[in-house]
């Protein structure tokens, strides 16, 4: 569809955002929560340790992997949760029936994703402020892996809820694919401290270059050069977005 | 002008259901239009590949005059529907619904149109409710509001009234005729076919994805509605074979009281009303009373679709 619809876009990424905001305990203060419990858990599991082959202390090495992990989850959660919501109550009817384009719509979902994602990892990191060192060496890889993980995971867990037929089915891809991969993407451990054979596995895993660039923003140490992945980065989120389009636009399992 | 021309569309769903076939139609601008048909007939079908819920498996649309399928947008804007099925956002207030469906058609939310379609649809002291705390009839009116919310000039109700009493049926349908002299298109399907007859300028019969008769409703009543004349002569009459080819192009029937006649029209189009009536009084002498009833729109869609249902099987 070629007009486009900027009010449209917008009305509908405000309702996004207060679609959140309405059980913000759920949707902000939670995640935030559960990051800090991680935080607290393997600050005394791992004592003053410094993480093997990094002049890092465990501490400092866990809250950015565990800010972005928040991030990652939460961008998910909230457009598998909406798409979902949407179909098992028959909502999503009015946003085929709307004037808008499936980019316009996509983009309206993804970037109220990338908000709750930033208010989450924001609020987990302004509470740690008083207690960690946080730098910020590199504000501009930190923003563009930031946003950049927000965006694909913002768009898989659009085509989780358009796949899902119900809360079951968005809860099984939560679990067993969205869970491990952040879990495992290096967010607790650095990759040189695993087994060979482990660390190429994970050279497969999309969600650790993400957590790494993350990481590299802060502390400019990281098992990956951030700025050699740009590209990958970038591209994989061209693809999310385009196949996101693209499912919206034919009105994957939507539309009968 | 037409608001819809509708030309050879179809649809086979993905469980092999043929739900429409090769159905064309179309629908004046400005029309007050009936779109009548029993259960499964397809009319949802219909309406929802116009509004973009289901995807067509043949055939095309204009609406006013532009490809809706390849203009959407242009269309959208243009058409407001009220689908069949009630769905809310649970977080919205019905003010709300309102505001939020004027933005997502890319209309900056117009306060005093909004206050009176609360107003007239009676919704207005439930504005700040939550759609849960609403019955089933004030939702549907919601419904209504909000299709009607960014003015389109088309405006498509899937039973509006279903499950909506007597009274408020009656205002809601006033409603409706007001927007209709306003210049907007109403395309509606019902059950309630009392009503359509009363109210639509415009009628389409469909039955099993087909398009039985599609006209303007004062043709289909005078044409189409068959008439039968009742001679009373106060006492039952024994049809005797020489009455029945006497009168067999009015296909007689006994009843009580006397005789009915089927009328027809002649080759000039006029009714055979008196024809039928010298004859009748050739046979049996002149009746203590007679009269003519005609078949109402209610007759004619049964007539219409049992004779459908008897080809068909
Ligand atoms: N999603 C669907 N999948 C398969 N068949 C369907 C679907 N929706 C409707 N049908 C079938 O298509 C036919 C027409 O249905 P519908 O358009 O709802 O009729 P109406 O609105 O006139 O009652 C029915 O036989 C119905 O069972
Ligand atoms: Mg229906």
């Amino acid at each position: 569809m070629r007009p486009i619809n900027p009010r449209g876009t917008w009305t509908l990424f405000l309702r996004e955002i207060r679609r959140f905001l309405k059980v913000k305990m759920q949707t902000i203060v939670t995640p935030a929560l559960t990051a800090m419990l991680y935080l607290v858990i393997f600050r005394y599991a791992m004592g003053d340790r410094d993480v093997p082959g990094m002049e890092i202390d465990y501490f400092t090495f866990l809250v950015p992997g565990l800010a972005i992990m928040a991030m990652m989850q939460n961008a998910f959660a909230n457009t598998s949760s909406s798409m979902i919501m949407g179909k098992v109550m028959g909502m999503q009817i009015y946003l085929l029936m709307a004037p808008l384009s499936a980019i316009e719509v996509v983009t309206a979902f993804l970037a109220a994703a990338v908000v709750r994602a930033m208010i989450v990892a924001t609020v987990f990191l302004a509470v740690l402020m008083p207690f960690v060192d946080i730098s910020l060496q590199h504000l501009g890889l930190i923003l563009l892996y930031g946003v950049a993980a927000s965006l694909i995971m913002g768009g898989l867990g659009l085509i989780s809820g358009m796949w899902a037929e119900n809360f079951d089915n968005v809860a099984m891809v939560t679990n067993f694919v969205i869970m491990p991969l952040t879990f495992l993407s290096g967010v607790f451990y650095s990759v040189k401290q695993l087994p060979e054979l482990w660390q190429q596995i994970n050279a497969f895993n999309p969600f650790f270059y993400l957590t790494d660039g993350f990481r590299y923003g802060f502390l400019g140490i990281g098992d990956t050069d951030p700025f050699a992945s740009v590209t990958i980065v970038l591209g994989s989120v061209a693809v999310t977005f385009v196949l996101c389009w693209y499912l919206w636009h034919i009105g994957w399992r939507m539309k009968d | 002008m037409y608001a819809l021309e509708i030309n050879g569309l179809g649809k086979v769903y993905k469980n092999g259901n043929r739900a429409l076939d090769d159905v064309s139609l179309t629908v004046p601008q400005g029309s007050f239009y009936a779109l009548l048909g029993p259960n499964g007939a397809g009319k949802s079908t219909l309406i929802n590949m116009i509004a973009d819920i289901v995807r067509p498996t043949s055939g095309s649309v204009r609406m006013f005059g532009h490809d809706l399928f390849s203009e959407r947008a242009w269309c959208k804007k243009r058409l407001g529907v009220v689908p069949q099925e009630i769905a809310f956002d649970p977080f919205f207030t019905p003010i709300e619904v309102l505001r939020f469906t004027s933005g997502l058609f890319g209309c900056k939310p117009d306060d005093s149109w909004i206050e009176e379609l609360l107003t007239r649809l009676e919704l207005f002291e439930h504005r700040g409710k939550g759609t849960r705390q609403l019955s089933g009839g004030m939702r549907r009116r919601l419904l209504v509001a909000q299709a009607l919310v960014h003015r389109p000039e088309l405006v498509i109700l899937d039973e509006p009234t279903a499950g909506v009493d007597v009274e408020l049926r009656r205002r809601l349908w006033g409603f409706m005729r007001e927007q209709s002299s306003k210049g907007t298109t109403i395309l509606l399907t019902t059950h309630y076919l009392d009503e359509a007859e009363e109210l639509c300028d415009h009628v389409a019969i469909i039955d099993r994805g087909r398009v039985l008769t599609a006209r303007p409703m004062r043709e289909l009543l005078q044409d189409i509605a068959a008439s039968d004349l009742w001679l009373n002569y106060g006492r039952a009459i024994v049809l005797t074979d020489a009455d029945r080819i006497a009168l067999a192009a009015f296909e007689p029937r006994e009843s009580a009281e006397g005789v009915c006649l089927k009328l027809g029209r002649a080759a000039g189009g006029e009714s055979t009303f008196h024809v039928a009536y010298q004859a009748a009084v050739a046979r049996f002498g002149p009746p203590v009373d007679a009269g003519v009833k005609s078949e109402d729109l209610e007759d004619i869609f049964l007539r219409l679709t049992t004779k459908d249902r008897e080809i068909q099987s």
